[in-house]
């Protein structure tokens, strides 16, 4: 019963994971660029709920809307502005970049807001349910549902839209994208306001779970690096299954080994997975 | 007069400044020598093989434990050093073979996992570490000035043997082949460089005194704690550094470190909340304004005035 329970656990937190990576995921896929900045955008999507809550009443499963566009719009400016200037620059160049972004941004929100740690406290919280022995937290299942209901409608967006499209036509071959009338800096634009998008409204969820402060924007960010790397790069169907792993690896390390070493397993697993196989659990792919 | 031996007599220069009498800039001139050692380090596996390396704070770390720990035990402080920078270079010999065969941001992020994966077992391992709480350094008996002026010259020292290597480097066969590494890594293959020997090659010499100012670093703040040596700033700082002064090349690092500190400690001294987002704008002003660095831009101006004189 006990093994049910922390697999339970699992699920529900990997599936929280996936959704914090899928826009990361999608981002390095398609422009090839590490957006350090993520971890900082789910802080900030976090942030959002917590304010539309504290002085508006708005649910955070509501916010994931005004959170969502909030970031993709913050997104699309800061891809058009600066990062496409130097999206076909060496690897270093973009990394740092972000960086220094993110130090700003981070910077920013630690004088906006403080580092002390805040939660979102619902006035009426749905509690847990008891089904067959397991423990069900239903604000983290419902967290957690919504989090799959955004990432299929991320799926449908690439798989069935003209953009969506016209995204994976750029991430397969953007010379070729480009000479079939497809505008790539204006795509890139979109697809990383996709991802901030994601981390927004991932963040909003977020908020009924963890802790909200700029600090955990790094740890978002290593989250990120970890699925993304686990289950295979650009892919939704990776980014679930890293997901996943990563939160069983949690969950299961915890009991076994102490629950302050979930991180430390799962880098060790990164950095023999990127010596044996880099491509990851789910192989290399292109949104097919 | 040739460009190394006027770095070489600036740094004779520097190492006159405990004449001044100042404890203040005497501090100042031990953190520029220990970011010079980053730099110029990070500068031969990041410069000129191009190979994103996020592993100095990795090495750092490593080699600040390695000499406290060795103190702990009673080893002469010199001894410590050396010791701590030989096994910053057998864990980067070991771990460059494993990991240099990855590309791009793979790379990038393999390197940047090693510090990660060294922080969490210094934080665990607390039989040997001391764990979250830190480590204390044996005291030494040295009057306090005397002390300032033994860690600004060893540090001073280390950042002249690197400026050697990085001189080696740049001048001669390694050099050569890391950088048709840099430009194109499958010719090079082709040509007959050896390229994986080169590279584990680069990733140990930019380990080596890395390791060994970590530990000079660890013995000259007496007390370390993990966050604080493996902290991702470690990392970053020297490729600032290096990207500001001119990465690639010999002198770029060092002038880059000097610089850099000056920004780096107007900025905590006046505007100390705000000290990550200079940092940033800094950052995000090099990439766009200064991409070839201090060294390239000046290089590239001389160059035009030549091609004018050239012409006319």
């Amino acid at each position: 019963m006990l093994y049910a329970q922390i697999l339970l656990n699992g699920l529900v937190l990997g599936g929280l994971y996936a959704c914090i990576s899928v826009g990361f995921s999608l981002v390095w896929g398609v422009l090839n660029v590490i957006n350090v900045l993520h971890g900082s955008f789910v802080v900030l999507g976090s942030y959002i709920a917590y304010f539309a809550y504290a002085h508006f009443g708005i649910h955070p499963f509501f916010s994931i809307i005004i959170a969502g566009a909030l970031l993709f719009a913050l997104g699309y400016v800061v891809q058009l502005g600066l990062i496409n200037r130097v999206v076909g620059a060496p690897v270093l160049t973009t990394l740092v970049l972000t960086f220094g972004l993110d130090l700003l941004l981070n910077n920013g929100m630690l004088l906006a807001f403080s580092a002390d740690y805040r939660s979102v406290q619902l006035a009426d919280p749905l509690g847990s349910a008891v089904v067959g022995g397991l423990v069900f937290p239903l604000d983290r299942l419902v967290a957690m549902l919504l989090a799959g209901v955004l990432t299929g409608l991320l799926y449908l967006l690439l798989v069935r839209s003209k953009i969506g499209r016209a995204i994976v036509a750029v991430r397969m071959d953007r010379e070729a994208a480009a000479l079939m009338g497809v505008d790539v800096k204006k795509i890139y634009a979109i697809t990383f306001g996709i991802g901030a998008l994601m981390a927004g409204a991932a963040g909003s969820l977020l908020s009924l779970v963890f802790p909200i402060s700029p600090l955990a924007g790094s740890e978002y960010l290593s989250i990120a690096f970890i699925v993304c790397i686990l289950g295979g790069l650009g892919s939704i169907s990776g980014a679930i299954v890293g997901g996943i792993v990563l939160g069983l690896i949690q969950s299961f390390g915890a009991l076994f080994i102490g629950p302050q070493h979930g991180l430390t397993i799962a880098f060790v697993l990164l950095i023999i997975l990127l010596i044996f196989k880099p491509t990851g659990i789910m192989g290399r792919r292109g949104y097919e | 007069m040739k460009r190394p031996v006027i770095a070489l007599i600036a740094f004779a220069i520097i190492a006159c400044l405990p004449l001044l009498g100042d404890n203040y800039l005497l501090r100042l001139g031990t953190m520029f020598a220990m970011y010079a050692v980053l730099a110029q380090s990070w500068n031969i596996i990041g410069g000129y093989a191009g190979y994103p390396s996020f592993a100095t704070a990795a090495f750092f770390g490593l080699g600040a434990y390695t000499g406290a720990i060795l103190q702990g035990l009673g080893w002469p402080m010199p001894l410590a050093w050396v010791a701590a920078g030989l096994l910053a270079a057998v864990f980067a010999g070991a771990m460059g073979s494993a990991i240099l065969h990855l590309k791009g941001h793979y790379f990038a992020i393999a390197s940047l996992v090693l510090a990660e994966v060294l922080l969490e077992v210094t934080t665990s391992w607390t039989s040997l570490t001391g764990g979250g709480m830190g480590l204390n350094l044996p005291i030494i008996r040295m009057s306090i000035a005397a002390q300032a002026r033994l860690f600004f010259w060893s540090m001073l020292g280390l950042a002249v043997l690197t400026f050697l290597m990085s001189w080696y480097v740049s001048a001669g066969r390694i050099g050569f082949a890391l950088r048709c590494i840099r430009q194109n890594e499958d010719a090079s293959s082709m040509v007959g460089i050896n390229t994986t020997r080169y590279k584990v090659v680069a990733f140990v010499m930019s380990s080596l005194f890395v390791g060994a100012a970590g530990a000079l670093y660890a013995s000259w703040v007496f007390y370390i704690e993990p966050p604080d040596v493996y902290s991702v700033m470690t990392t970053i700082r020297p490729i600032v550094m290096t990207m500001l002064g001119g990465a690639g090349t010999l002198l770029g690092p060092v002038i880059g470190s000097a610089i850099f500190l000056v920004i780096e400690e107007v900025v905590w001294r006046n505007f100390l909340s705000v000290h990550a987002a200079v940092l940033g704008i800094l950052i995000v002003g090099l990439i766009f304004y200064l991409p070839n660095g201090i060294v390239g831009a000046v290089a590239r101006r001389f160059r035009k005035r030549g091609a004018e004189k050239g012409e006319t």
